[in-house]
């Protein structure tokens, strides 16, 4: 399954992370990290709690500004654009599809979950909105389950059709990175696995940054894995390498191999 | 195995007291109530009928019906949510949905919560320097309308910040994932998902503005005036009118010889309105619940 593991690694960066420090308050979340993501690559990001990784993923769309007493230092580029610096914030977070750990589907039907982006951006004409609802919920491989009940409410599926629901309103902003955090935290292994099978479909249209806690996700996954600690970044390498015998640090090796601490 | 110990035994014995306890203690709350309603319309039943309530009062109050102090409670009454809802709904939204925290926050917030201990003769002398005196309205319906606004706006902040509350922070933080702004967010989730527990405790407050009698003493309610019976617009805002809980008042301490009854259906009138309006919330907050969305 990492035939292709080296896929995207001789490419652009789309993401490039410099030095970035974070604060809540004066406990420090992150500690300067600094690496690249490539274009069309799943990078996974594994570490255990309180490691930083959902931190990284609110730097990226900047929906960290909504938690107060935040201090951010450092810089995050997006296709070589300082993303603090962007205008138009709300574009800048539709460019980027955000999975949260558990499953949130919004007190609004099956349809209206997946035509709330489109809509809030502007999108009104109806053949449009099915066109981009059927793609999504099709992508999501939640459509066979609920297209003859598009009108239910979508807080009423199942946790793990909730989750996929959740994929298929990230995808509704055609965005170029799809962030996942920990997405299979409430999910049952058969949802899981149908959620695995679609990111591996998803890769060649977009970049995925998968945040888990389960290593062997990101084995099956990932190109490349990067191994966060305590708000620093470890090590960062090809997928092959961190899950070898030999990554270059035995924190990694420890970690991976579930004979951490 | 399953037979009964001495210590089930007990424990069950300690359960059934504690229920009993309970259940005494719910009695009791119940009790006074419904004693006072039963007594008020006991005492009430001769002059009680829709005559009583759509004719003026007669002969110094101690005869004829109640029509100009209860249309003049109405009027005293939507005209103060009128002002009170909207600004106390919109400001609590400020406070919950943009606000960070910082000074300016934490002293409206403890403005509200002081507000709210304010006892309501206080709120009487203010209404009476600041819009009876000083805004010049002299003793109207719109200056006592404008007092009990203020008593009343601290609460309707205080519920519908509760309301807002109740909708999960995870609805906010999946609509900004989704590049939607704070208004769109407040818009299309957090005000159709709390708008049962705004519009409740909106009109909870329908009870106290229509039951306060100090505010409105010496702001803009007489003890006598006779209005065009039958006509819902014979108040003018900027004119003087009467009260329910005034005319209660009045009648009770301040007029010898008033007919048993009329104190008493004046008494069932006020709280009968006041219950219909409870109900109504109570009816409008199950109805909204049952189309709750997660």
């Amino acid at each position: 399954m990492n035939s292709n593991s080296q896929n995207g690694s001789q490419t652009t960066p789309i993401i490039e992370v410099t030095d970035l420090k974070v604060h809540y308050g004066n406990t420090p979340a992150l500690n300067g990290v600094s690496f690249d993501v490539y274009q069309n690559e799943i990078l996974g990001i594994i570490g255990p709690a309180q490691s930083g990784k959902t931190t990284l993923l609110k730097v990226i769309n900047r929906t960290l500004e909504f938690t107060p007493d935040t201090t951010v230092a450092g810089s995050v580029k997006l296709d070589g654009e300082d993303i603090s610096t962007i205008g138009d914030v709300y574009g800048l977070r539709r460019r980027i599809g955000m999975v949260q750990p558990l499953p949130v589907g919004l007190p609004l039907s099956i349809y209206d979950n997946v035509a709330f982006a489109p809509r809030t951006a502007g999108i009104r004409a109806k053949s449009e909105l099915d066109e981009i609802v059927e793609r999504c919920l099709q992508q999501a491989a939640l459509w066979e389950e609920v297209k003859d009940r598009l009108n239910t409410l979508g807080t009423k599926l199942s946790g793990g059709q909730q989750q996929r629901l959740t994929i298929a309103r990230a995808l509704s902003h055609q965005p170029d990175i799809l962030c996942l955090d920990e997405f299979s935290i409430a999910v049952d292994p058969v949802t899981t696995m149908r959620i695995e099978e679609v990111l591996k479909t998803l890769r060649t249209e977009m970049t995925i940054l998968l945040v888990t806690n389960l290593v062997q996700q990101a084995k099956r996954l990932a190109n490349r894995t990067a191994f966060f600690l305590n708000g620093d970044l470890i090590e960062i390498d090809t997928t092959d390498i961190i899950f070898s015998e030999n990554p270059s640090e035995q924190a990694t090796y420890d970690y991976v191999n579930g004979t951490f601490g | 195995m399953f037979t009964e110990t001495a210590i089930s035994k007990q424990k069950r014995w300690t359960e059934n007291v504690m229920r009993i306890f309970f259940l005494v203690m719910t009695s009791l709350m119940i009790l006074p109530l419904l004693l006072i309603i039963g007594y008020l319309i006991y005492k009430a039943l001769p002059v009680l009928s829709l005559e009583f309530l759509f004719t003026n009062p007669k002969d110094n109050m101690r005869a004829g019906g109640l029509w100009a102090p209860f249309l003049g409670t109405i009027y005293l009454v939507v005209v103060s949510l009128l002002v009170s809802a909207p600004i106390g709904v919109f400001a609590a939204v400020y406070l919950n949905e943009y606000a960070r925290e910082s000074w300016f926050t934490r002293i409206t917030n403890l403005a509200v919560v002081n507000l709210a201990g304010v006892p309501s003769i206080v709120h009487a002398l203010f209404g009476v320097g600041a819009f009876v005196l000083f805004a010049g309205l002299g003793e109207s319906i719109l200056a006592a309308s404008l007092t009990l606004a203020i008593m009343t706006l601290p609460v309707i902040i205080a519920s519908t910040t509760e309301a807002l509350k109740a909708v999960p922070m995870s609805f906010r933080e999946a609509c900004w994932n989704l590049g939607a702004t704070r208004w769109q967010t407040i818009r299309r989730i957090v005000i159709p998902n709390s708008i049962s527990g705004i519009l409740t405790g909106v009109i909870l407050q329908v009870s106290r503005a229509a039951g306060e009698t100090a505010p409105i003493m010496f702001t803009g309610a007489v003890f006598y005036k006779a209005i065009a019976e039958g006509n819902l617009f014979a108040y003018n805002v900027m004119e003087q009118c009467m009260a329910l809980s005034l005319h209660l008042f009045t009648i009770s301490t301040q007029v010898p010889d008033v007919t048993e009854g009329i104190p008493y259906g004046t008494a069932v009138v006020l709280v009968g309105s006041v219950l219909l309006v409870n109900a109504a919330a109570i009816v409008l907050r199950v109805y909204l619940r049952t189309r709750k969305k997660w």
